[in-house]
């Protein structure tokens, strides 16, 4: 029997994800890959496959699946509740879906992004080296709709190495990242550099893979214009004219022609990928590496 | 030349010029420093992107010591882009410089353009160092759809779409020449430093 597994309903957004195509800005590509990529790395070395396996990555759940061949699966990130074949199963354990099985994963209590991935990893066809769908760029496999049918690649040579994995759910309440000022940080008054510090900023509904806009006191500019498009990073806390922050993710734009006043550290980005709107976000200088 | 952090995995260098950008560019990637994954060119800046745990002052102090290659490095290649010149805006375009729609074409035709770097999409060069008559503002209201292969222009820029997108840039007409083919191995038809020609075909000239 062919290993794979065919979308009943994807629920809100569910894409493939691996560790995306980093290296190719030459051709206008950006990084893409799982917005939590702690979440998708924690799934893959619990199932034993290679960390940039592809996954599937689900949106406040919703996502129902027949799984076919008999397959280790996990479910990490937000805590969505699962079910297989309708009797109760927990997220971050590995588990078994025997060939035929129906799995749903409900609205998760916190956390907005689950990964669901099985050993062998989701093996649609690479796109310049990745099977991350890149939703700003349009690269990459579509989002899943009900009938598309994702292969599963064959089983890597090492067992499943956890039953159970040790990981604390995100919380649903205020979350602190750690920023460095710049690279525009001179674009701003010393003010705003305070503010974004002090002052807690909310996770709108203006949300997706490419960025979450922030509401908050505005960040007020020291000069007007605008800046030569320059390359941006994820995790950059980009300002438009309004002042209300923009946090990029991982389909952002490759360039932009606003400033960005600081960036959320690498580590912190998947905790910050998991919030929803009306979660608070607190901003604090990170100290690490400094004298 | 600056630079900036970007982050704890990124570091913007500020660049004098677009040549002096991609001097650096170009010696960068041939001799890429330990640490660095990707480098993102743009109009007066560098960024790079650095692996978790890169040594970031010894990329900085490597920046530093890194002498800009020669543009002359870059301009082997020229590749021509055969353009109809019968865009929506070519009219509009004219008024805006004050030439006539044939100037327009005469001025778009008539000096190389270089790749200064490539954003907005996959494959979408902003081609740069064209005729400064040709300066124009994008439209006050940008299109919902503009159709791959449209040639525009937008500040001191011109531009291909390579495929179909919402887009303020002023349409002077459009090419046949696909500018993003997956099935072409880079699918990216231009790249950062390429030199290109456009060329009128048919149509008014």
């Amino acid at each position: 029997m062919k290993r794979c597994l065919e979308v009943i309903a994807p629920g809100p957004l569910a894409t493939v994800q691996d560790l995306g195509r980093p290296g190719q800005a030459a051709l206008g590509v950006g990084t893409s890959g799982a917005a939590d990529t702690a979440a998708l790395r924690l799934a893959n070395r619990a199932l034993g496959n290679p960390e940039n396996a592809a996954a599937i990555e689900a949106t406040l759940g919703g996502l129902t699946l027949r799984c076919y061949g008999g397959l280790f699966a996990t479910v990490t990130g937000a805590p969505t509740p699962l079910t297989v074949n309708g009797r109760a199963t927990a997220p971050n354990t590995v588990f078994h879906l025997p060939d035929g099985a129906e799995l749903r994963m409900a609205a998760p209590p916190t956390g907005l992004r689950s990964y669901l991935a099985v050993r062998g990893g989701v093996a649609v066809e690479a796109v310049l080296g990745s099977r991350s769908t890149d939703t700003l760029a349009g690269l990459g496999p579509p989002p899943l709709t009900p009938g598309t049918v994702l292969p599963v690649g064959l089983p890597p040579d090492r067992p499943p190495l956890l039953d159970v994995l040790p990981v604390a759910p995100p919380t649903g309440g205020e979350v602190a990242l750690r920023v460095r000022p710049g690279p525009r940080d001179d674009w701003f008054t010393g003010a705003a550099l305070r503010v974004l510090l002090t002052e807690p900023y909310e996770v709108t509904s203006e949300i997706d893979r490419a960025g979450m806009r922030l509401a908050g006191p505005p960040l007020e500019r020291a000069r007007t214009g605008e800046i030569p498009s320059e390359g941006m990073v994820a995790g950059a806390l980009q300002v438009p004219p309004a002042g209300s922050p923009v946090l990029f993710l991982a389909d952002h734009p490759l360039t932009g022609g606003y400033p960005v006043i600081a960036v959320v550290a690498a580590a912190d980005l998947p905790r910050a990928a998991q919030t929803r709107p009306g979660q608070r976000l607190r901003f604090h200088i990170d100290r690490r590496g400094r004298p | 030349m600056r630079v900036l952090p970007a982050g704890d995995t990124g570091l913007l260098v500020e660049l004098p010029d677009l040549d002096t950008m991609l001097g650096l560019y170009s010696a960068l990637t041939d001799r890429p420093p330990p640490g660095v994954v990707d480098l993102v060119p743009a109009a007066r800046t560098l960024l790079l992107r650095l692996a978790d745990d890169a040594d970031t002052a010894a990329i900085t102090a490597t920046i530093h010591a890194t002498k800009p290659a020669q543009p002359t490095a870059h301009t082997t290649e020229t590749l021509k882009i055969p353009v109809h010149y019968d865009g929506d805006d070519l009219a509009e375009t004219a008024r805006l410089t004050g030439l006539t729609p044939a100037e327009v074409i005469a001025a778009h035709t008539g000096t190389l353009w270089r790749v200064a770097f490539i954003g907005f999409a996959p494959g979408f060069a902003y081609l740069a160092g064209g005729d400064p008559r040709l300066h124009v503002p994008r439209r006050s209201t940008p299109r919902v759809r503009v159709p791959a292969g449209a040639v525009g222009l937008a500040g001191e820029f011109s531009g291909v779409y390579p495929v179909e997108a919402p887009g303020g840039w002023q349409l002077i007409g459009r090419t046949d020449t696909p500018m993003w083919d997956l099935d072409r191995d880079p699918p990216a038809l231009l790249r950062p430093g390429m030199l290109v020609r456009f060329t009128a075909v048919g149509g008014a000239a």
